[in-house]
C-alpha cells in the first residue's frame, strides 16, 4: 500500500468536496478496494471514507412505495433490513461471508460493477434508480460493461431505489474459489412485466435477458424458458467454466429463480 | 479392543489436545510474532515472467531510496552454495540425474514467475517495497515451457542451457522385471488402460512462511527463526550445503508452526538469504510471506501425468501392471523432490493386491514452474489413485462387482513381498472392508439412489482401498536408494528431580497433536500424570539431532525414540530404587508410579527415586550415575504401513454438473493408537485435502505464457466446512505394525492418500446411473468438468 490522507467527512457535500482533490478516491467498505491498494495496484492521494454520513446509511420506504438504501449501508444491514423486499434481503445475505457482509456497502458494490457481482443483477432486475450527488440514473442506463458505469469522476452513490416486485428471487450458482456469481440471475415479477437480469456470465457485465422476460411475462412458470437459449459467443469462458457452460448455465438457473420467486 | 472413551489416560485415552489452548485463545508463538530489536525487513522482487534471460539488473537508484539498508542481486551469491536437493535418483541406465544449480536470488535467467531476483533491505517494509519498485530490471523473455509433454519434444527450449534437456531423469522401476510385466500383459485375458492427470497443488497451510535471520558478531551465531517442520535438517542444509556456517554456530528455531502438509520441510532460498543478509547487514533480517508469494514461491505439490494400464486373467486375478508418468519438478529441484515421484511412489504400487509382476516408469521433466516436492501423501496418493482408479474401470469394463474385485485380489498373508521392492509386515485388508461395508451402509445404498433420483439427482457409490509407508528406513537401505540422509530420530528424556519430565523431541508438530500425544506414551510406560510430562521441539540448541515431521513418521521413528530412551530411564530407576528398597533390581516392578518389590509390599514413590538421584546422599555412586536423563535415537527397520477403505457417496445435479458429497467413510488401520481423537481428527484434515484434491484445487498456468493462473484464493479453490459431510471414521481395525515398540504405524497422510480414488469412482458410479458412459474425468472434478462429461456421453 502507498501513503495516502485519510478524510472521513459528515455530509454529501463535504464529501464532494473532498473529492474534487486530485487524485482522490472513496472508500466505501473497503472490501474490493482496500486488497487493490495492498497490491499497489491503485496510488490515490486522498481516499474519503464515505462510512460516516448518516444521509447515505439505512434502509426506509419512498413515496412511491420504492425501497430506499443508503449508499453505504452494508450487505449485512440490507440482509437484515430489507424485509420488504425478500429477494433482495436475500441475495444481500449471500455475498462473500460475514466479514465482506458487515463492510462491503451497496454503493461500493454498484460502483464497482465487477462481472460477478450480485447487486448489479437485482438493481437490473428491479429496474432500480441510482441517486447520486448530482442526479438520478435508471439502472437500464447505469451499467456500460465489465467494472464500467455511467458514473462521472468523483460522482458518488447516495441511495439506490428499488422498486418492489411482486415476486422475486435471486439464484447464484457459486465460482467454486471466490464464490462470486459464476452465473446469478435475478427474476422480478412486476405488475406490468417481468424483468430477467444475468450475472457473472457475459463479457459485457450485467444484462437483461429480453427473450426470458417477454416468455416470464406471457406465464411466470419456468417452463416457459424452456427452448430458449442465449449465445455463447459473448459469454465469458475461463478456468471455471467454458462459454457454452455459461450459456447453459443461465437457462438452468434462470428456471430454478423462477421455480424458487417468492 | 476398548471403545473410544473408555481409556482415561495414557495410551489410548482421547486426552483433549493441550496445545489448543494456546493457540485458540491467540497465545500461539508463530514466527511472524517474533521480534527482534533493529530487525530490518526484505522484500523480494519477483520475476513476472516465466522465463527470460537477465540482462541486467540496476539497482542504484533503489539504493538512494529512504530506509534501505542494502540491496542484494544473484551477483551477490554467486560463491555461495545452490540450494541443493536430497535425493540423488539414479535412472534407468545407471545415471545420476540431472541436477541443476538452484540460486538463492536469480543469476542470468529467472526460470519462473516468483522466482526472487533482488532482495531489498530496510527500515520497513513499506520502504523496502518501494526500494524495490524503482530497481530495473532489464530482461528478455523467452518462450515458456509448462506442459510436460512439450517439454519431453525433441527440440523444446530448455529451461536450464547447461543440461542436455528438460529430463531431469527417466527412472524404471523394477527395470529388470520389464521384460516379463510386458510379456504378462501379451498374455493378458484382459487389460484395462487409463491415461490420468494427478493435479498440481498448492499446500496452503494457514500461516505463510516466514523467515528471520539474526547474526551475533560477539560469539560470531547465526540464529535462523524459520517456519519448519524440520530444524535440523534445515540446519544441515543451509550451514553445510549452502552457507557454509559450522552447525555449533548455527541455531535454527521453528516455534509454533501453523500447518506444513510438507510444504515447510523444504530448504528455500529465502531462509538462506536471511541468515547470510543478518551478517552481512549485522542486522536482524525478517521475511514474512504475504499470501500471494506464497502461491509462486512455496513449492506445490502433485503434478503428474499418467498412463496405468492392469493386466487381468480370465479369471479377474491381477497379473500384471505397468505405469508411463510424467512428473514435473518444476524449473528447479526442491529438497526431495525427486524421490517422491519414485521411491515414494513407484514402491506404492502393489497397492493392497498381489498382482506379481509391476514395472514403472516415471520421466521427471524440467518446466518453467515453481518446484514440486512433497505435499500430504507425497507419491503415496498418485500411487493410489492411479491403482483405484484402473481397478474401477476394470471392474467396469468386465461387468465386475468392484467391491469383489477388490477382495479376490487382495494380499491375505503376511509378511509380505511385493515385486516393488517393500515388504508389507501386518494388515487385514478384508477387515478393513469389512468395517467399511457397515459404517459405509452399503445395504442401503440403492435405497438413498432412488430417493436422489426422484430429486433428479444422480447418485453414485465409489470405494477404494489404500496401503501408504510411513516412516521411511532404514537410513542404510535409503542412503543406497540415493537419500543424502539419515531417516532415523532422537529423543531425549530428561526427569526432573521431583519427578516431572521434559522430552526433547528431534520430531516438530505443527498440528498433530505431539504434545499431547507423547506424553501420554511416557505417561503410560511410567505409571504417572500425563501433565507431569511436556514436550519440547523446534529448537536445535535444546533437541538432539532429529529429522523433524512428514511422511507421518514422527511417533512411528520419533515416538520410538523416546519409548528407547524412556526404557532405558525405567532401567536406570529401577537401580535407584532396588537401592532404596535394599532390594535386587531384577525383583523391582514399576506399576502406577510406584517400584515395589516383587512379592512383598515395599515401595517406594517414582518422586522419591528421581528425587533420589539428583541429590544421591542415599545412592548407590559407585555404582550408577546421578541424574536421570537418557537419549535414544531410533533407525527403523522396515517402513509401516497403514492401509484401509474409504467410501465415498456423491449426488450429482445433471443440470450443472454440482458434486455434492453426501456420504464419505473411512476404515483405517493404523496399529496401535496413542490417541483416537487426534487420530479422527488427522483423518478428517486428511479426507478434506484429498476432497480438495478431488472437487476443486487446481494450480493452473496459462500454457503460453507461464503465467499463474491460480494465484489466489479468488481463482483456487480451498475446500470449505460446507462442502464436506460429516465424515464416518474408524479405527477398530488393528494390526500392530511388528517392528516398532510401540506397535503404530502413522496417520497424518491417510486422509488425503485415501480419498480422492472414491470420490472419483463415486461421481463416475453417479454419472453411469444417470445412464452417461463416462470412463472418466480429471480432477478437479469442477462443475463445468463433469457438465462437459455429461453433455459428451
Ligand atoms: C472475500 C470476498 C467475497 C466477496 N463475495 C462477493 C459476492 O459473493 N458477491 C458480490 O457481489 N460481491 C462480493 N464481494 C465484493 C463485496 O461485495 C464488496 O463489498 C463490493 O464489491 C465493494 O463494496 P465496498 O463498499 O467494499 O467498496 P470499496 O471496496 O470501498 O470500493 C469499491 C469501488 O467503489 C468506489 N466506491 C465505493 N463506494 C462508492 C459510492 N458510494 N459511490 C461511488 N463509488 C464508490 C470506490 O472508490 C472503489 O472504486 C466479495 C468481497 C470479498 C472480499
Amino acid at each position: 500500500m502507498y501513503n495516502f490522507e485519510f478524510e472521513k467527512p459528515s455530509s454529501i457535500a463535504d464529501a464532494v468536496a473532498a473529492l474534487g482533490g486530485d487524485e482522490a478516491q472513496a472508500l466505501g467498505g473497503g472490501q474490493t478496494l482496500i486488497p487493490t491498494l495492498k497490491q499497489r495496484l491503485a496510488s490515490p492521494t486522498t481516499l474519503v471514507s464515505l462510512s460516516n454520513i448518516p444521509e447515505m446509511q439505512g434502509i426506509c420506504t419512498g413515496d412511491d412505495g420504492a425501497l430506499c438504501i443508503g449508499g453505504s449501508t452494508t450487505h449485512g444491514a440490507v440482509a437484515s433490513g430489507a424485509g420488504a423486499y425478500l429477494g433482495l434481503a436475500a441475495l444481500a445475505g449471500h455475498i462473500g461471508d460475514p466479514a465482506v457482509r458487515n463492510r462491503g456497502t451497496i454503493g461500493g458494490s454498484l460502483a464497482n460493477n465487477d462481472p460477478s457481482a450480485c447487486y448489479p443483477a437485482a438493481a437490473l432486475a428491479s429496474g432500480a434508480t441510482l441517486v447520486t450527488n448530482t442526479r438520478e440514473i435508471a439502472a437500464d442506463d447505469y451499467f456500460l460493461g465489465m467494472f464500467e458505469t455511467a458514473l462521472e469522476e468523483g460522482e458518488i452513490v447516495t441511495e439506490v431505489r428499488f422498486p418492489i416486485p411482486e415476486v422475486s428471487h435471486y439464484e447464484k450458482f457459486v465460482q467454486p474459489a471466490s464464490r462470486f456469481a459464476l452465473v446469478g440471475v435475478m427474476v422480478a415479477k412486476f405488475a406490468d412485466g417481468v424483468r430477467v437480469a444475468i450475472t457473472g456470465a457475459s463479457e459485457e457485465g450485467v444484462f437483461r435477458w429480453a427473450e426470458a422476460e417477454a416468455a416470464l411475462s406471457a406465464n411466470f412458470s419456468s417452463d416457459a424458458l424452456d427452448g430458449l437459449t442465449l449465445d455463447a459467443d459473448n459469454m465469458i469462458g475461463d478456468l471455471h467454466g467454458s462459454k457454452e457452460y455459461r450459456a447453459h448455465l443461465c437457462g438452468v438457473i434462470a428456471k430454478r429463480a423462477v421455480a424458487k420467486a417468492a | 479392543m476398548p471403545k473410544d472413551g473408555e481409556i482415561k489416560s495414557g495410551i489410548g485415552a482421547s486426552s483433549k489436545r493441550r496445545e489448543d489452548v494456546r493457540f485458540l485463545t491467540g497465545n500461539g508463538n508463530y514466527t511472524d510474532d517474533i521480534n527482534i530489536r533493529g530487525q530490518a525487513y526484505v522484500f523480494f522482487l519477483r520475476s513476472d515472467i516465466a522465463h527470460g534471460t537477465l540482462n541486467s539488473v540496476d539497482t542504484s537508484a533503489a539504493a538512494a531510496m529512504p530506509g534501505v539498508v542494502q540491496i542484494f542481486t544473484g551477483a551477490d551469491f554467486e560463491a555461495v552454495g545452490g540450494i541443493p536437493c536430497g535425493w540423488l535418483v539414479t535412472d534407468k541406465h545407471g545415471e545420476p540425474m540431472q541436477e541443476p544449480k538452484h540460486p538463492v536470488l536469480a543469476h542470468g535467467k529467472v526460470r519462473h514467475v516468483g522466482e526472487p531476483i533482488a532482495a531489498v533491505v530496510a527500515d520497513s517494509l513499506e520502504q523496502a517495497r518501494d526500494a524495490a519498485e524503482a530497481i530495473e530490471v532489464d530482461s528478455s523473455e523467452l518462450p515458456a515451457v509448462i506442459n510436460m509433454k512439450d517439454a519431453f519434444k525433441e527440440g523444446a527450449t530448455k529451461v536450464h542451457d547447461d543440461l542436455t534437456s528438460n529430463l531431469c531423469y527417466d527412472w524404471g522401476f523394477v527395470e529388470e522385471n520389464k521384460g516379463a510385466v510386458d510379456e504378462a500383459f501379451k498374455n493378458a485375458h484382459h487389460v484395462t488402460t487409463l491415461e490420468l492427470v494427478n493435479n498440481r497443488l498448492v499446500a496452503n497451510p494457514m500461516e505463510p512462511r516466514v523467515a528471520i535471520g539474526d547474526y551475533a558478531r560477539s560469539d560470531e551465531q547465526h540464529t535462523l527463526y524459520t517456519t519448519s517442520q524440520n530444524p535440523h535438517v534445515i540446519r544441515l542444509l543451509m550451514g553445510a550445503f549452502v552457507l557454509g556456517i559450522p552447525e555449533h554456530k548455527l541455531r535454527v528455531i521453528s516455534p509454533d508452526v501453523g500447518g506444513g502438509f510438507g510444504t515447510k520441510i523444504f530448504h528455500y532460498q529465502e531462509e538462506a538469504f536471511c541468515t547470510f543478509a543478518a551478517k552481512a547487514c549485522n542486522r536482524p533480517v525478517k521475511w514474512t510471506s504475504s499470501r500471494s508469494e506464497a502461491f509462486m514461491s512455496d513449492a506445490h505439490g502433485r503434478d503428474h501425468v499418467t498412463t496405468i494400464q492392469l493386466a487381468l486373467d480370465k479369471d479377474n486375478n491381477f497379473t500384471a501392471l505397468r505405469t508411463d508418468t510424467l512428473a514435473n519438478m518444476g524449473a528447479y529441484l526442491s529438497t526431495f523432490a525427486s524421490s517422491v515421484p519414485t521411491w515414494l511412489h513407484g514402491t506404492l504400487m502393489a497397492g493392497n493386491y498381489k498382482t506379481p509382476l509391476i514395472y514403472v516408469n516415471v520421466k521427471a521433466m524440467f518446466t518453467n514452474t515453481v518446484p514440486v516436492d512433497a505435499y500430504r501423501g507425497a507419491g503415496r496418493p498418485e500411487a493410489t489413485y492411479q491403482i483405484e482408479r484402473v481397478i474401477d474401470m476394470a471392474a467396469r469394463e468386465l461387468g465386475a462387482d468392484p467391491v469383489a474385485l477388490r477382495r479376490q485380489n487382495y494380499v491375505t498373508e503376511f509378511p509380505y513381498a511385493t515385486p516393488v521392492a517393500v515388504e508389507y509386515d501386518t494388515g487385514d485388508y478384508h477387515a478393513t472392508m469389512d468395517k467399511l461395508e457397515e459404517i459405509g451402509d452399503f445395504t442401503g445404498f440403492e435405497a438413498r439412489r432412488k430417493e436422489s433420483e426422484a430429486k433428479g439427482k444422480w447418485r453414485g457409490l465409489g470405494i477404494n482401498n489404500y496401503i501408504e509407508a510411513c516412516g521411511i528406513a532404514p537410513s542404510n537401505l535409503v542412503g543406497q536408494l540415493g537419500a543424502r540422509a539419515g531417516l532415523y530420530d532422537a529423543a531425549t528424556v530428561r526427569v526432573n528431580a521431583t519427578g516431572s519430565i521434559s522430552v526433547m523431541v528431534g520430531a516438530h508438530s505443527h498440528g498433530q497433536g505431539h504434545e499431547t500425544a507423547f506424553p501420554q506414551v511416557v505417561a503410560d510406560m511410567i505409571g504417572i500424570d500425563e501433565s507431569q510430562i511436556d514436550i519440547v521441539h523446534g529448537d536445535t540448541s535444546k533437541i538432539p539431532f532429529g529429522m523433524g515431521t512428514y511422511g507421518s513418521r514422527s511417533l512411528a521413528v520419533c515416538g520410538s525414540a523416546m519409548v528407547r530412551a524412556t526404557e532405558k530411564i525405567i532401567a536406570k530407576a529401577k537401580k535407584i530404587a532396588a537401592h532404596l528398597l535394599e532390594a535386587s533390581d531384577t525383583d523391582i516392578e514399576l506399576k502406577d508410579g510406584m517400584f515395589s518389590v516383587a512379592g512383598t509390599d515395599k515401595s517406594v514413590a517414582w518422586g522419591d527415586v528421581t528425587l533420589a538421584a539428583y541429590v544421591p546422599h542415599n545412592y548407590p555412586l559407585e555404582e550408577i550415575e546421578p541424574g536421570l536423563e537418557e537419549t535414544a535415537f531410533y533407525d527403523p527397520s522396515n517402513f509401516t504401513y497403514p492401509a484401509g477403505a474409504y467410501a465415498c457417496e456423491v449426488e450429482v445435479d445433471p443440470d450443472t454438473g454440482k458434486v455434492t458429497i453426501e456420504r464419505f467413510s473411512a476404515a483405517d488401520d493404523f496399529g496401535n493408537v496413542i490417541n483416537p481423537m487426534i487420530v479422527s481428527g488427522q483423518v478428517h484434515g486428511g479426507i478434506a485435502q484429498g476432497v480438495g484434491q478431488a472437487l476443486l484445487e487446481g494450480c493452473s498456468y496459462d500454457e503460453e505464457s507461464g503465467q499463474l493462473l491460480t494465484g489466489s484464493y479468488m481463482d483456487y479453490a480451498m475446500p470449505r466446512a460446507d462442502d464436506l459431510p460429516f465424515y464416518s471414521v474408524d479405527h477398530s481395525c488393528q494390526t500392530p505394525c511388528t517392528h516398532n515398540p510401540l506397535g503404530v504405524k502413522g496417520c497424518g497422510e491417510a486422509g488425503a492418500i485415501g480419498s480422492p480414488p472414491s470420490v472419483v469412482n463415486a461421481v463416475i458410479d453417479a454419472l453411469h446411473s444417470g445412464g452417461k458412459e463416462v470412463a472418466h474425468i480429471d480432477m478437479p472434478l469442477t462443475p463445468d468438468r463433469v457438465w462437459n462429461a455429461i453433455n459428451n456421453a
